[in-house]
Parts: C-alpha cells; sequence; structure tokens
C-alpha cells in the first residue's frame, strides 16, 4: 500500500488568531514495502505531517492518498477506521497513552477495536511483547508499574499487536538510553525485512537516517526541501548545514580522512562497516 | 475543538485593556459580576450589554473572534436557556405543547439568565484574554494581602490559581494528544451508540489524570529543591503600578451601577 501526499498543507485553528501554517506545500510519496525517513529540525513539521497519514488530520489543503482511500481537504471523511487499521503511529514518548490495568490489556485495547477476537489478541499480545524484547511474565502487571524504557517497550507492543501494513514512528527512540535505541531500531529493521512492513521513521538521528532508509525526506520550516537516497543526501554537508541539519559522525570521520590523505573516496560510506571495508580494499593506494 | 477553544488562554496585544493594572481589572470583573444583579428588565441588560460591548472594543480583541471561541460554554448557556424555559411556572400559558408548557415568566426568566450568563461570561473571558496568568495572580495577592493579618493565605492562594491557569493550555494539548494516540488504536469518540463513546473516555481521561498527577509532583520537587518556602519576606520582580485609566475604568463601572439601579428603581 502506497502512501501519496500531494500538495499538503495544514493550518492549526484555520480561521482563528492562532491561526498557524505547519505545514506547506508538500509532495511526496511513501512506496510500498520502503523504509521512509523524515528528518527535519524541531518544528519543521514533521509531526504534523504524520498525522496525515492515517487520516488524524485532514489536510486544509491538498490530497492525501491512502492505499486505495483519498482524504481530501474540504470532504467530510466516513469510517476511517480501516486506514488507522493499516497505518498504525507510535507517537512521540507513546508511553504515555497507556491505561489498562494490566500491559496484557493495554496490548489487546487496539487490535480489539478493529475486530480481532479476544482470544487472538491475546495471542498477539503474548507474541509482540517478545518481540519487543520484554518477559512474558509482564503481561499480567499494571504498566504504571514498569520503568519508563519498559513503557515505551509495551505502548509500542501495543501498536504492533494491530499488525499494520504501514508503520509510521515518530522519534521511537527519543529519551532511551543508547543500547535501548539501537534494539529497537533493529527490531523494527527487522520487521521491516522480514514481514516487508512499510517504514515511516521521524528522526533526529542522522545515523538512523543513514542505516536503515532507503529514502530520506528533508523538512524545513513546514516544507518538503529535500528528497534523496541516503547516500545522495549525506553526501552534501553543506546543504544539510543550511537546515540546521549535520551528517552522520562515520561522514565526518571519511571527511577529516580525505582531507588528511588528500584523497577522495568514491563514495560516502553510510555506516562504520562500510568504512571500514572501502578502507580494506583501498587501504594501500591511501 | 480544543484549540479554538479560547477560555482561560491569553492573547498578547497591546490595548487599553491590556495595559490596565490586574487589580483594576480584578475588582472591575468582580464588580461587575455583582452589579448585573441588579438589572431586572430590556433596559437594564440592554446598558449591560453595551457596556460589556464597549469594553470588549477596550481589548482590542474581535467580538466575532470571542463568540466563535467561546462556542462550546455557549452551548451550556443555551442548555440552561432551555431549562428555564420549561421548568419556570408563573404567569399566563404561551405555548402549550401538551407534555410541556411554555409560561409568559419562563421566557422572561431564560432570556434574562442566559443574558447574564453570556455577558459574565464574556467580561471574565476578558481578563483572561487580556491579562497574563501571572498578572492575574499578581493582582489577586496584591488585593488580598490585607487578609494576611488574619492568617489568610493570600499568597499560597494565588500561587494555586497561577499553577492551575498556567496548565490549561497544557493539559488541553494534552488531551488532544492522547485523544489522538488512541484514536490511532481504533478508539472511535465521534461515532456509534453512546455507550460506546462514554467507554471511549476512559483511555483518554487516565492516562490525562496520571500525567496531571505526575507533572505535579515534579512541580512540587522542581519548587522544593529550589528553595520556595511561601510569600513570606518576598520582593517582587513585577511590580503593579495603577494609573488614571485604571481610576476611570472603575468610575465607569460605578455610572453603570447607577444607570441599572436608575431603571430597576425609579423609572
Ligand atoms: N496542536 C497544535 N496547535 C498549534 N500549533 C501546533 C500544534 N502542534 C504543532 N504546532 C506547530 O506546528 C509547527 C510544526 O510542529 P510539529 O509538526 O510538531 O514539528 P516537528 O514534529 O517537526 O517538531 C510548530 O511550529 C508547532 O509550534
Ligand atoms: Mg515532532
Amino acid at each position: 500500500m502506497d502512501i501519496v501526499l500531494e500538495q499538503v498543507e495544514y493550518r492549526y485553528a484555520a480561521n482563528s488568531p492562532f491561526e498557524k501554517k505547519a505545514v506547506e506545500d508538500v509532495t511526496f510519496k511513501i512506496p510500498e514495502g520502503q523504509c521512509t525517513a523524515i528528518i527535519g529540525h524541531t518544528g519543521s513539521g514533521k509531526s504534523t505531517l504524520l498525522l496525515h497519514l492515517n487520516a488524524l488530520l485532514k489536510p486544509t489543503s491538498g490530497t492525501v492518498q491512502i492505499g486505495e482511500r483519498t482524504v481530501k481537504a474540504g470532504r467530510k471523511e466516513k469510517d476511517l477506521k480501516p486506514i488507522r487499521e493499516k497505518v498504525g503511529i507510535v507517537f512521540q514518548f507513546p508511553e504515555q497513552q497507556l491505561f489498562e490495568e494490566t500491559v496484557m490489556k493495554d496490548i489487546c485495547y487496539g487490535p480489539m477495536n478493529f475486530g480481532v477476537s479476544e482470544q487472538e489478541a491475546k495471542k498477539r499480545a503474548a507474541f509482540w511483547l517478545k518481540e519487543v524484547g520484554m518477559p512474558e511474565e509482564v503481561l499480567g502487571k499494571s504498566p504504571f508499574d514498569l520503568s519508563g524504557g519498559q513503557m515505551r517497550r509495551v505502548a509500542i507492543a501495543g501498536v504492533l499487536a494491530m499488525e499494520p501494513e504501514v508503520l509510521v514512528l515518530d522519534e521511537p527512540t527519543a529519551g532511551l538510553d543508547p543500547r535501548g535505541r539501537r534494539e529497537m531500531m533493529e527490531m523494527f529493521y527487522r520487521l521491516h525485512q522480514e514481514r516487508g512492513i512499510t517504514l515511516v521513521l521521524v528522526t533526529h538521528s542522522m545515523e538512523d537516517a543513514a542505516r536503515y532508509a532507503d529514502k530520506v525526506v528533508v523538512m524545513h520550516k513546514g516544507r518538503k526541501v529535500h528528497e534523496a537516497p541516503p547516500r545522495e543526501l549525506f553526501s552534501d554537508t553543506a546543504r544539510l548545514a543550511e537546515w540546521g541539519l549535520g551528517v552522520p559522525e562515520v561522514v565526518k570521520f571519511q571527511r577529516m580522512l580525505e582531507e588528511k590523505t588528500g584523497k577522495a573516496f568514491p563514495k560516502v560510506c553510510l555506516t562504520m562497516d562500510e568504512l571500514a571495508d572501502m578502507l580494506k580494499q583501498g587501504g594501500e593506494s591511501l | 475543538m480544543m484549540e479554538k477553544m479560547i477560555f482561560g488562554r491569553y492573547i498578547p496585544a497591546d490595548s487599553i485593556a491590556h495595559r490596565m493594572d490586574p487589580r483594576a481589572k480584578l475588582i472591575f470583573v468582580f464588580a461587575f459580576i455583582a452589579i448585573i444583579f441588579i438589572a431586572n428588565d430590556v433596559w437594564g441588560y440592554v446598558i449591560a450589554a453595551a457596556f460589556t460591548y464597549i469594553s470588549v472594543k477596550m481589548s482590542g480583541l474581535s467580538l466575532r473572534f470571542l463568540i466563535s471561541g467561546l462556542k462550546p460554554v455557549m452551548i451550556l448557556i443555551a442548555f440552561t436557556f432551555l431549562l428555564q424555559l420549561f421548568f419556570a411556572r408563573e404567569g399566563n400559558v404561551v405555548l402549550d405543547l401538551g407534555f410541556i408548557q411554555v409560561y409568559e415568566e419562563g421566557i422572561r426568566q431564560a432570556f434574562f439568565i442566559s443574558m447574564r450568563f453570556t455577558l459574565l461570561v464574556f467580561m471574565t473571558s476578558l481578563l483572561t484574554l487580556t491579562t497574563t496568568p501571572i498578572s492575574i495572580t499578581d493582582g489577586l495577592e496584591s488585593l488580598l494581602n490585607p487578609l494576611k493579618k488574619i492568617k489568610f493565605p493570600a499568597h499560597e492562594l494565588a500561587l494555586m490559581m497561577s499553577i492551575a491557569l498556567r496548565f490549561i493550555p497544557t493539559l488541553m494539548d494534552e488531551t488532544d494528544k492522547i485523544m489522538k494516540a488512541q484514536m490511532a488504536r481504533g478508539s472511535d469518540m465521534s461515532s456509534g451508540p453512546l455507550k460506546d463513546r462514554i467507554k471511549a473516555i476512559v483511555p483518554l481521561m487516565i492516562p490525562l489524570f496520571v500525567n496531571a498527577f505526575k507533572r505535579a509532583e515534579d512541580l512540587a520537587t522542581a519548587m522544593e529543591v529550589r528553595g520556595y518556602r511561601g510569600g513570606e519576606g518576598r520582593t517582587k520582580y513585577r511590580l503593579l503600578f495603577w494609573k488614571a485609566r485604571d481610576t476611570f475604568a472603575l468610575l465607569s463601572l460605578v455610572l453603570l451601577a447607577g444607570a441599572l439601579a436608575a431603571f430597576r428603581f425609579w423609572i
């Protein structure tokens, strides 16, 4: 299922003194089965844009096509549930959405809202809790007795248990420790590769964008200013700086190396492993 | 709807009302609340409405904006109107629907009470729209200061109020956020049978309360570690200045009271 945004504009509190244009003239496509990263400075409209991907917001102008359905500005939409079932969103700080007495019930909430039987939902809860790296005995506990990081995992399991076709992640690792971050991103990426889930990832980490994305969309002041595969994007350091963004550490390192040796590498390396390989191959010539 | 609601918000601007001393504004609004009860006939309410209109003009806000922002409150007012209409039983029957009768007095009461309610809501909103929560608190504390002599916790009260006011927008934003998060998980608050809709409130209220308590605790800790210990011996960073316009504003209220009393008792 592709999601296509066309000239999407969104104004908060439209036609009031608080009116605030958060997103303007944004057009791009989120192809099925790919990982699309959205990066940009705080306040550039990333989160607002995400809310359009499962019709939680309707554009104030433009259209959003989600699979077969088209959400268009100014038109009343009915029965949005099928959209929300197919496109799951993990919000920023999702631990704030937990509310049930037990972890089990909380994870079952989403699936059961979409008509999954209780029995099946419970099975899914046990399965997805394990997938997010939590022990099974947590199922009977109150989510409010868990640590912040564990609550985050449970909340994510609650979205995954809906088994959406498209998984939208809004800074899913913000506030986690480095190891937790790594584990969580690897988990999402594994799901993406094994199950072909389409990923949309909003992130502040250039490393994550470089490592996982097939395509990176850059937002700046509510507009889409660039859209490119990570290798192309991160080869232009100066341009990224204009939008207040950096490059992954490994790219910085490569640039320093190039300066020191006076030799340009054939391509930008996006991960440490890639750089190591390239150095191994061209070791003699450097 | 949430983001359009203006009750309790502050709108920065530069108008006479914005520049007034918060003490004057507080006295003004409280006195207005008392004075409006003098009105008990059509002319009284016309004058009070005109007075409110002038006050709106002084705040530099547009009437249309106020009306659209106070829509949720208006629903409440409409409800009171209907309640009055059907339950006051004096005077002649004007309309007989069989199961329910509308009396003359009912219409009268319904109009007056909803009018009074509307004007009060407008005036109190003007106060919060033109005054930052912090200056409302400063003003209130300053006005209540004399009561400290009889051990009235003026400072604490003002502080509690300012914290409550400060967190209204935060809570609204949070409500919006959690509502969206639960909607993404298939909760449906806007359609389906009433029973289901009420059920859908639980996943919204619980996180909201949990967060509010957590935030209150964090705030208390933050205040304690910074050595907060109440108003005793505290000097003020923001000073209040009473100007001629503040006196004039209060004088205009005296005029209003006089005019309303004149209509009620002599004309
Ligand atoms: N509920 C809201 N009401 C009004 N303005 C908002 C709201 N949410 C976000 N904004 C504004 O919209 C802009 C984009 O915000 P957001 O989409 O959260 O950006 P990002 O996720 O990239 O940090 C910001 O200027 C922000 O202040
Ligand atoms: Mg954001």
